[in-house]
């Protein structure tokens, strides 16, 4: 790939052929607001809040469509800049309730009120009505209330282009606009797969995910640890979220090798059985016919002991074991080396007949 | 792309995503398969077979591709053997002597061949409405005769590539959970591999194979195999014919289930054993494409709840056999099977940080081997195999004049353990469907939300019915999700691939009649995501 040179506030930088300048920009650490661009999503250029000056163009230009090009000279951050971007948040302020906003609530922070706090805007000088459209809350997973919608059409790209289900869509204008579905229905029983990746690129509390509602109210530090999809062979890269050593969540890993961002009904909500109730606590051995709690030593001793006479009275191939496809791969591994060193047999299989 | 018994965008969503992303920059999409499936809505071409069908199709697409000059020959002559052979035993497999064994119309076959013949890439992909028959093995042998003589395999977007069900079923065959492969596929009845783990682990290894687990549920039936250790699979109810599989475990003498969930088959054990979750340790997996993934702890096991490789390991140590046991860390395990698995040999637990690489990974400084076959086959020339289409072992008479096929739907994973204990999803779907075709419907006076039964020759269920252009006239379709009042496998059948013995779970013959509203089950809800909505 070839490497060209731009200059971005004063400094000559380099740039790969196909970045945009906004992605020059916040890949050296340059502060550039935007409310409409996510990393997975082709650049859309609605929120206006990215906007550049770029020497030989009479208006500024928004960053996230504005290919970088040899010899172009770039600033960022003047006071005219800022000014515009500062009116432009106030606005969309604006046409948000004053109320608490769920968002920030459940995850500490949302865009759009990160950007208040960074422009130190409130909503008072553009107050006005607000859309008052209605919520959506027939299903399970998908928190909507478009009384807060900005119109950035995040959640209409990412349903088209991450997951191509295409399943809601913009309608109306003014006032009117609104995330519909087709046929205007509710969600269940459309083409909406409830996947819920719509909510993670929300700016702002007009999605939020229904498992996660008041989660930032609860005292204690949300931890985020990448690991991987526990459901089909797809292998979907996710971050789980934890307090206090408890699942409470899961977002995609937008990098995932994978799924690229990606996640289906069962990778985004699927995560909370391991939280059930009757999760086994403790080794259990049948005694008179009940299964018993008893001690890990008692547990471990015993079956030893049963597996040991076994072995002496029927021979290595009376015992059989069945790995899990579902356990991670030690746990295969210790079962089979168990089988062949302990028991000496190859008596074993994982699940993959059926 | 040929989509063959895959029903992606349900039991796979994120593989489906890039099948239809790649549909609308211009690919080519085929799917076989004979429900109506969501994924047609984005073919080019449906081809709803007949079940079972597949070996007459595909032997008759590829006869197709030979004479219409599309076979790619000097692949053949390089990388491939028996071609000749398979020229002449082609010849009697036209597309109307298929359309009369699968339905599908003759013109269609013919399209689809042509389409697959002609792209520079062609991709198969499959998943279990592949190998879940009687004839699995050949079905698989008749996709990769496909791939071979188009030369479609050994290169980017294409091969014949199956699509696992589960997270980690690559990964527990990679780590030597098999009856004949010790880690990293490495034969059991061959001496080298043997005196290597016999090296490895200071004890004599038994250098035959072992039995599969469908045949040790018989020897245990029979008393041969006295004891099992279960680690967790909920074999009561995932296996064909539940009341034989109830029969073997309770005939057995020592029960061992290690699982997170008091299952069914657990509910059998003489031990349980806690285990953690997936979310409480550290680990890996390896997915459909070889990429062998890192896990990481998140969260703390509830109560006295372990590892599975722990529990393994101290058993191991009781039994006081010499053999090493002594593990401080999951990594630990890791290394020791990366040193034993040539396939794994480059990867320890920081290669593995961003999920990059795909197995095999020979040495450290390896690179990953993301496409498979690319020089040449692992037992030299692909062998090209002379196939005959057999039909099920069950087919639709009198008596059971209706198919049973089975499969997952998207909200409602395998047996329900873990999407059914998720808060929200029993909402999406509550309960078990019987999905009929309206014109079977009419003729057993069947109604959507009606109770029917469902009979075949091991039993009977209970649900209710869908009415649904999903499911072909004279097919049915069912999951196994809600085994608390519709244990499916009570009726699925058991025959199995002679050479896999994998059962038939994907066709059965069955009597099914409408019944009154029986007592003691929820109410149906209003509102529910709708399983059979027409595509």
């Amino acid at each position: 790939m070839s490497e060209s040179k731009m200059n971005l506030d004063g400094q000559d930088v380099t740039f790969q052929e196909g970045e945009t300048v906004l992605e020059v920009a916040r890949r050296l650490g340059t502060f550039v607001p935007t409310l409409c661009w996510d990393e997975r999503l082709e650049p859309f250029g609605s929120c206006r809040l990215c906007v550049v000056e770029v020497e030989g163009h009479r208006m500024p230009a928004s960053s996230c469509t504005l290919g970088a090009a040899e010899g172009m000279v770039v600033r960022t951050g003047s006071d005219k800049l800022r000014k515009m971007q500062s009116t432009l948040v106030e606005m969309v302020l604006s046409e948000n309730p004053g109320d608490e906003c769920p968002r920030c609530r459940d995850l500490g922070s949302c865009e759009v009120h990160d950007l208040a706090t960074e422009f130190k805007v409130g909503r008072n000088r553009f107050l006005g009505a607000t859309s008052n459209a209605s919520m959506d809350d027939s299903n399970p997973f998908l928190l909507r209330d478009y009384d807060r919608c900005i119109s950035c059409y995040r959640c209409v790209r990412i349903c088209d282009e991450v997951e191509a289900d295409h399943a809601i869509t913009m309608t109306g204008r003014g006032w009117n606009k609104g995330i519909a579905t087709a046929f205007d229905g509710l969600l269940m029983g459309s083409d909406c797969t409830l996947c819920g990746q719509c909510i993670y690129t929300c700016p702002t509390g007009a999605l939020a995910d229904k498992k996660m509602v008041n989660q930032g109210s609860v005292p204690g530090e949300i931890e985020v640890t990448r690991s991987v999809c526990p459901y089909c062979g797809t292998g979907c890269s996710i971050n789980l979220h934890s307090r206090d050593g408890k699942m409470i969540g899961v977002t995609p890993v937008l990098g995932g090798p994978v799924n690229a961002g990606a996640l289906c009904v069962k990778g985004q909500f699927g995560f909370d059985f391991v939280n059930s109730d009757d999760r086994l606590t403790r080794p259990l051995i049948r005694k008179q016919g009940k299964l018993t709690p008893v001690s890990w030593n008692e547990a471990l001793d015993y079956t030893a002991s049963r597996l040991k006479s076994i072995k002496a009275d029927h021979g290595p191939k009376a015992f059989y074991a069945i790995a899990s496809g579902r356990a991670p791969g030690e746990s295969a591994y210790m079962l089979q080396k168990f089988t062949r060193a302990v028991m000496n047999s190859n008596q074993i299989d994982n699940c993959s007949r059926g | 792309m040929l989509c063959v018994g895959t029903n992606m965008t349900e039991c796979h969503p994120i593989i489906a995503v890039r099948v239809k992303k790649a549909v609308r920059k211009g690919a080519k999409l085929y799917v076989v398969d004979p429900r109506k499936i969501p994924l047609t809505q984005y073919a080019t071409g449906h081809l709803p077979l007949k079940l079972g069908s597949d070996v007459a199709l595909f032997n008759a697409m590829a006869n197709v591709i030979i004479q219409e000059g599309l076979a790619d020959l000097d692949y053949i002559e390089n990388r491939t053997e028996g071609f000749e052979q398979l020229k002449d035993h082609l010849v009697p497999f036209t597309p109307e002597y298929a359309e009369g064994v699968t339905g599908v119309p003759a013109d269609l076959i013919r399209e689809c061949a042509i389409a697959y013949g002609s792209a520079e890439r062609a991709g198969i992909y499959y998943t279990l409405g592949i190998t879940e028959h009687i004839c699995g093995v050949s079905n698989v042998q008749s996709l990769c005769n496909l791939a071979l003589i188009t030369g479609n395999l050994g290169k980017s977007s294409a091969g014949v590539n199956p699509l696992r069900g589960q997270n980690n079923i690559q990964g527990a065959g990679d780590c030597g959970a098999l009856p004949n492969n010790y880690p990293g596929f490495q034969a059991v009845d061959d001496p080298a591999s043997q005196l290597k783990f016999e090296k490895a682990y200071g004890v004599p290894m038994d250098p035959k194979n072992g039995i599969t687990k469908i045949a040790a549920l018989d020897h245990a039936v029979d008393g041969r195999v006295k004891s099992m250790w279960i680690v967790g699979e909920n074999t009561l109810v995932t296996d064909p014919d539940v009341k034989h599989t109830t029969k073997a475990l309770e005939a057995l003498d020592f029960l061992v289930v290690q699982d997170m969930f008091l299952t069914d088959t657990a509910e059998k054990a003489d031990v349980i054993f806690p285990a953690a979750a997936f979310t409480e340790v550290d680990g890996f997996f390896t997915n459909s494409d070889r990429r062998v993934q890192r896990l990481r702890q998140a969260a703390v096991p509830p109560g006295e709840a372990k590892a599975d490789w722990w529990i393994i390991a101290e058993v191991a140590k009781r039994m006081e056999s010499g053999v090493h046991f002594d593990y401080s860390s999951s990594e630990e395990v890791f290394d020791e099977l990366a040193s034993l698995s040539p396939i794994y040999a480059g990867l320890n637990y920081d290669r593995i940080e961003s999920g990059d690489l795909a197995w095999p990974v020979p040495h450290l400084d390896h690179p990953g081997t993301p496409v498979l076959h690319e020089d040449e086959f692992v037992n030299g020339k692909g062998k090209l195999q002379l196939l005959e289409y057999v039909p099920p072992s069950e087919n639709p008479d009198d008596e059971y004049p209706y198919y049973l096929t089975t499969g997952r739907r998207l909200p409602t994973y395998h047996t329900n353990t873990m999407t059914g204990r998720s808060s929200g999803f029993r909402i999406l779907v509550p309960n078990e469907w019987l999905e009929v075709h309206p014109a079977d419907a009419e003729k057993l006076k069947l109604e959507d939300g009606d109770w029917a039964k469902i009979r075949s020759r091991r039993g009977e269920v209970m649900t209710r019915v869908t009415v649904t252009k999903t499911s072909p006239r004279g097919t049915m379709f069912m999951s196994f999700a809600f085994p608390e009042e519709t244990m499916t496998n009570d009726i699925t059948n058991p025959d199995v691939d002679p050479i896999t013995e994998t059962p038939e779970f994907k066709v059965a013959a069955v009597e099914v009649t409408r019944i009154e509203s029986p007592t003691g089950f929820a109410a149906e809800p209003a509102l529910r995501a709708s399983p059979g909505r027409d595509h």
